[in-house]
């Protein structure tokens, strides 16, 4: 059997008087697309930040595997050179740095790390050039300083466009959907699609099932108070837009 | 996180590269300031009666002076009775010094700072004066330079060869009386950079003076002149380095500059003395006065500053626009890691018509470091259509550190556009572990942010030491960000 790209066994976590994660697991084998959906404070993009290394979040229990490495004891930017991508709700803005100078940094920490030679900025620029197409990404914003200025949806396409470049084995898609006009989520969801492929997995964070029509999920699963209160195919994802978590959160409590 | 503890801690300690001491045999005064010194530094230096009598009509005036108070920089009395006001390596022999003649262990010196002057070894299109303590101790190119006529010496060998140009324009930008540090330079000044570029003449390469502080409890007070002519141009380069010791070390120096009709200097400092230790102990006082004067019409000044080290940093390059249609530029980035402290800016004196002047200040603060930004413009009522735009940026980088904005403007002249524009921001962790998330190391990314932020600035420096000033603000900023 194939192993997992992503393991996790009872992740409990959270900030310094409050625990937001209590006891989650999922297993992500290569290959498959996961949703994970839930109520609002749920616990999602903690349970992203977690997972990406984010300084404030506290692990008090349980284990996270990453392509076989104990994934809690890298630092983030080994996490993302070993090839974990996060997507995140909200885009940071770096004033004063380029963007194709960033990407540029980041494509290249890449290559280091797998003792590939570094691009030079014209080599890296024909390869973006590339990338740009499949996104349908408007060339200009990569003159501009990362993020600064974009409107909220050239935000979120930044981030999938950085990811197309990046090329993770891991990406994690923190409601990248949400903001986006039908056409900007047809294309972003086009373009996640054009990356599947059998070694890499997305676990994709998302409140509207109408993504899930675009990205269609391997399984979906339900964020309730920090635990997996449902998992199911994408028929689940249906049922929750007609029925919402009412009855889910309910049947957990009650449980 | 355990490793990036280990990491910082060893890049705090590699931080300043050129806190070593050079072993030579100096001919150093003994410490104190009294009118014999002032007499003592003249005649070492056979100066002319002029001269002595010019430093000491400072030293009566100094001592009548009070120091200034009014910078937002803090630090304990200093004590100008124990600063030794000269010392100079020992010369072999009195004959004329040239470049074959310089002690090894000088040159051993300047080549680990980087700053070869073996004539096989020189940096390629830039000539160097370099001072060491109290004097110039080579001046490469010098040759060369005179084929076009120029001028490019130590300050000494000016006074002994060039005596009237000296006289004629020395203290001319900056009189002994401009305040208390001007005036002690002007007693005890030592040595300095001199510089004269011709009627009609472009300077081919690029000028620099290099100081170096070597001796303990002594201070540097150099002077620099640079005259250009009618229609002459030239960019000038200053760097600076010092041991690193525990007690303070004061740093007094004047420049002057002046260009004549149609001409344009550019004078750019990258200022790396030692600025003491994370705690805050030791480092130089950096107590400069810099002056230009655009004294012809269509004349041009342009400052550019990078100030990384130095414990408190006290200077304030300025511009006097008296021609007519002339253009005066700071352009300044201004860094505060650990306890350093710098108060710094510009002063733009627009007095002819038609005057132009552009700031742009970057203040960088740190660590507990204090970033102060003090700028004046002033429209005097003659300068009809004068035109000023300022714009002044501050970073700040963790909670300790602080920031601060004083912009003076006076204008006497209805027709003046004056512009100011302010910001501050501050590095946060969400932008660090954006950075982080995308593989980018957190040193790296406060290093990319800081550069992005100082953009326009490190586009005036000249090429190879827009580089230099790169590397340099990243390491003055190591270990900044935990
Ligand atoms: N750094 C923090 N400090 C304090 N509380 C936090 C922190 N991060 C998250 N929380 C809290 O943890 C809970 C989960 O937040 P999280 O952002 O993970 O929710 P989410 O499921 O992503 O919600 P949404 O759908 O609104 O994006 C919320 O109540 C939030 O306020
Ligand atoms: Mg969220």
């Amino acid at each position: 059997m194939t192993e997992p790209i992503l393991k996790i066994r009872g992740l409990k976590a959270g900030v310094v008087d409050r625990s937001i994660l209590n006891g989650i697991d999922l297993t992500i084998f290569p290959g498959e697309t996961h949703a994970l959906m839930g109520p609002n404070g749920s616990g999602k993009s903690t349970l992203a930040a977690v997972l990406a290394g984010r300084e404030g979040y506290e692990v008090t229990d349980g284990e996270v595997w990453y392509a076989g490495k104990n994934l809690l004891e890298l630092d983030p930017e080994d996490r993302a050179k070993e090839g974990l991508f996060l997507a995140f709700q909200y885009p940071v803005e770096i004033p004063g740095v380029n963007s194709t100078y960033f990407l540029k940094a980041a494509y290249n920490e890449l290559r280091k790390y797998r003792g590939e030679p570094e691009l030079d900025a014209a080599d890296f620029l024909n390869f973006v050039k590339a990338r740009v197409k499949l996104l349908e990404l408007d060339e200009s914003l990569l003159r501009r300083p990362v993020n600064e200025g974009f409107s909220g949806g050239e935000k979120k396409r930044n981030e999938i466009f950085q990811m197309a470049v990046l090329e993770p084995k891991l990406a994690i898609l923190d409601e990248t959907d949400s903001g986006l006009d039908i056409d900007a989520l047809k294309i972003v969801a086009n373009g996640v699609c054009k990356l599947r492929n059998a070694h890499n997995a997305q676990l994709v964070i998302t409140h509207y099932q109408r993504l899930l029509n675009y990205i269609v999920p391997d399984r979906v699963h339900v964020l309730s108070e920090g635990r997996i209160v449902q998992s199911g195919d994408k028929e689940l994802a249906m049922e929750l837009e007609e029925r919402g978590y009412d009855w889910l959160t309910k049947e957990a409590a009650t449980a | 996180m355990s490793t990036s503890t280990d990491n910082i801690a060893r890049l705090v300690q590699g931080e300043y590269k050129y806190g070593f001491v050079t072993d030579i045999e100096m001919d150093s005064a003994p410490p104190g300031l009294n009118e014999s010194t002032i007499r003592l530094i003249s005649a070492k230096k056979k100066e002319p009666e002029w001269l002595l009598n010019w430093r000491l009509d400072a030293y009566r005036h100094w001592l009548n002076m009070c120091l200034p108070q009014w910078a937002k920089v803090h630090y304990p009395p200093i004590s100008f009775q124990e600063i030794i006001y000269y010392s100079a390596p020992q010369k072999r022999n009195d004959g004329p010094k040239s470049l074959t003649e310089i002690d090894p262990k000088l040159l051993e010196t300047y080549e680990k700072l980087g700053i070869p002057l073996r004539e096989r070894e020189r940096l390629a299109g830039v000539a160097v004066d370099a001072v060491f303590d109290s004097v110039s101790v080579g001046t490469t190119f010098r040759e060369e330079l005179a084929k076009k006529g120029i001028l490019f010496c130590s300050f000494s060998d000016a006074v002994r060869d060039y005596p009237d140009l000296v006289r004629r324009y020395l203290g001319t930008v900056v009189p002994p009386s401009d305040n208390f540090y001007a005036a002690l330079n002007a007693a005890v000044f030592s040595d300095g950079s001199f510089c004269y570029i011709p009627k009609g003449v472009r300077c081919p390469m690029e000028l620099s003076t290099y100081f170096r502080i070597n001796t303990g409890k002594s201070g540097q007070f150099e002077r620099t002149l640079l005259i250009a002519d009618d229609g002459a141009s030239v960019s000038y380069l200053e760097g600076c380095t010092a041991p690193m010791r525990d007690e303070n070390q004061l740093h007094a120096a004047v420049v002057e500059l002046i260009a004549l009709n149609d001409a344009q200097i550019k004078y750019s400092t990258v200022q790396n003395w030692y600025p003491g230790d994370e705690e805050g102990k030791g480092g130089i006082y950096n107590f400069v006065t810099k002056r230009g004067h655009c004294r012809g019409r269509n004349s041009k000044i342009s400052w550019t500053q990078v100030e990384t080290g130095s414990a408190i940093t006290w200077k304030y390059p300025g511009c006097v626009l008296q021609g007519d249609n002339s253009v005066g530029e700071f352009y300044s980035v201004a860094v505060t890691n650990h306890f350093q402290q710098a108060d710094t800016g510009t002063k733009m004196i627009h007095l002819g018509k038609n005057t132009h002047s552009t700031i742009v200040s970057k203040g960088i603060a740190a660590g507990h470091g204090q970033n102060t930004y003090r700028g004046l413009v002033k429209v005097m009522p003659g300068a009809s259509h004068a035109r000023n735009f300022s714009q002044c940026d501050s970073l700040l980088i963790g909670d300790q550190c602080g920031a601060h904005t004083f912009p003076y403007i006076e204008v006497k002249n209805t027709t003046a556009q004056v512009e100011h524009e302010a910001s501050t921001s501050k590095i946060g962790e969400d932008q660090i572990f954006y950075c982080n998330q995308r593989g980018i190391s957190t040193q790296d990314a406060v290093s990319m942010i800081v550069n992005g932020f100082c953009k326009e600035v490190f586009r005036e420096l000249p090429m190879e030491f827009a580089v230099e000033a790169q590397k340099l603000l990243g390491i003055s900023l190591e270990g900044s960000v935990g």
